[in-house]
């Protein structure tokens, strides 16, 4: 069993003493994270919801960066991986990144054509 | 095992108990069900945006459906979910916190922190229940087209959406439910909505103050991202096409708007809460073995752990759930 616990986050910027101030640090960084969250979501400030990046609302590609940087910390910190071999991590990490990218380029691909068929072509669905 | 080998260079490697990922069993198969778990909710997920971009222009807004707080009446988008989702953080650091008790063996520190982990997993799973009674009894009530689609009324001054009950006008018919007992086939019906199509239409056209608004989302433009409001005229001309009333949520209406939108929901927070239930009960599990001191026995709290892994992994869930359903 790994009882010892690298205790740096941050790429080493902040380094703590013990294992538990560690687990600390992280939850008040995650809080940090989801309250910013919560009030872009409630505001949602119209310069993030009106300005397009790479065909989606740059507001969005921010949620869907901090939940991976969340996800991040969760599985890194509290989940141990940080101090697991790099073997067992790359193995549960990286399949399912694969896995998952291959799954929502083509759904969300295939989906935008329905979406543009069911604009575009001859099929009445809104009445 | 072989006795005589004593050194790591020399280990046999087929001999067994050989730990290439230096992980226990036990601990390498419980990341090995959360992948492939990871991957079941992740085709949820994938499932939902594939509906959403498919209805990219008519999808729910989900600030407008989960709006509700428990004993504060009022519009509050989003700050109960936020609520929920620090309490699940909060019981994985008590998790963590719990572990790490383990690799001291503390015995006393594990069940104080599995104690509080599983309370707050127990207030998690009640305010999911909450949040799905308040979604099935719904707010303000829609009409359904005959297309399938939603009509949602809303007043013409102040843009406040409006209750059917605020402008139905009351109209006696003779219309009562039918149950086993009155029908000669012994067929019965579902719940008759509190008012009739026919109350609703008469209601809109005396109230010059309600009007319709509808799901498509406007594209462009000052009022970018917001649901489309008919005009007045339009709004007379649209009720026609009404079909049925539709009060709350079940698998086949909704009055939020896409039908698929309400299936997702119940499917997707379904199937995490319940994964966050046997959390709880494997938790309780644990904690009794805990205080009964199966662990101390044994030399070690790795159970402690392996059961942590999945609760952190509920707690990852929910956080992906939260971003895909209640944010973007």
């Amino acid at each position: 069993m790994a009882h010892d616990h690298k205790l740096e986050i941050f790429r080493g910027t902040l380094k703590f003493k013990n294992n538990i101030q560690k687990i600390w640090g992280v939850l008040i960084f995650l809080t940090l994270v989801t309250a910013v969250e919560v009030v872009l979501g409630i505001y949602k400030p119209q310069v993030l919801t009106h300005t397009n990046v790479l065909g989606m609302k740059a507001l969005n590609w921010i949620f869907i960066i901090l939940t991976l940087v969340k996800a991040y910390y969760i599985s890194w910190d509290f989940m141990h991986l940080r101090d697991e071999k790099s073997s067992l991590r790359r193995a549960v990490v990286w399949t399912p990144i694969f896995l998952v990218s291959y799954l929502i380029f083509i759904l969300l691909f295939e989906a935008d054509y329905i979406h543009n068929v069911y604009k575009d072509g001859f099929i009445k669905w809104n009445f | 095992m072989d006795t005589t080998v004593t050194t790591g260079e020399e280990e046999n490697v087929w001999g067994g108990g050989n730990r290439p990922l230096g992980a226990s069993y036990g601990k390498m198969m419980m990341w090995f069900f959360i992948v492939s778990d990871a991957l079941t909710f992740s085709g949820f997920l994938s499932a939902y945006g594939f509906s959403r971009f498919k209805f990219m222009e008519t999808w729910p807004i989900a600030d407008e459906v989960f709006t509700h707080v428990p004993f504060f009446h009022g519009n509050y988008p989003m700050i109960y979910v936020a609520f929920m989702t620090f309490i699940l953080i909060m019981s994985s650091v008590t998790m963590v916190l719990a572990v790490d008790a383990g690799h001291k063996m503390k015995q006393n520190a594990v069940i104080w922190y599995m104690f509080l982990t599983i309370i707050g997993g127990a207030i998690f799973v009640g305010s999911q229940a909450w949040e799905w009674a308040t979604f099935i009894k719904g707010d303000y009530g829609a009409i359904e087209t005959k297309g399938g689609r939603i009509l949602q009324f809303e007043n013409i001054e102040t843009g406040k959406r409006v209750a059917l009950g605020e402008f139905a006008k009351s109209i006696s018919t003779e219309r009562v439910q039918s149950t086993r007992g009155t029908g000669l086939w012994y067929e019965k019906e579902g719940t008759l909505p509190t008012y009739s199509m026919q109350e609703i239409t008469e209601g809109l056209k005396a109230d010059p103050s309600v009007v319709i608004r509808t799901e498509s989302i406007m594209q462009d433009g000052e009022m970018e991202g917001e649901k489309t409001v008919l005009t007045r005229a339009e709004s007379l001309e649209k009720i026609k096409d009404g079909r049925i009333v539709v009060e709350g949520a079940n698998l086949i209406h909704n009055e939020y708007g896409s039908r698929l939108f309400a299936d997702f929901f119940f499917f997707i927070t379904g199937f995490h809460g319940f994964h966050v239930f046997s959390g709880v009960l494997i938790n309780v599990i644990i904690f009794f073995n805990v205080v009964l001191g199966t662990y101390e026995k044994r030399g070690h709290y790795e159970m402690v752990e392996k059961v942590g892994l999945y609760w952190h992994f509920v707690d990852l869930v929910w956080v992906f759930v939260f971003t895909f359903f209640y944010l973007v």
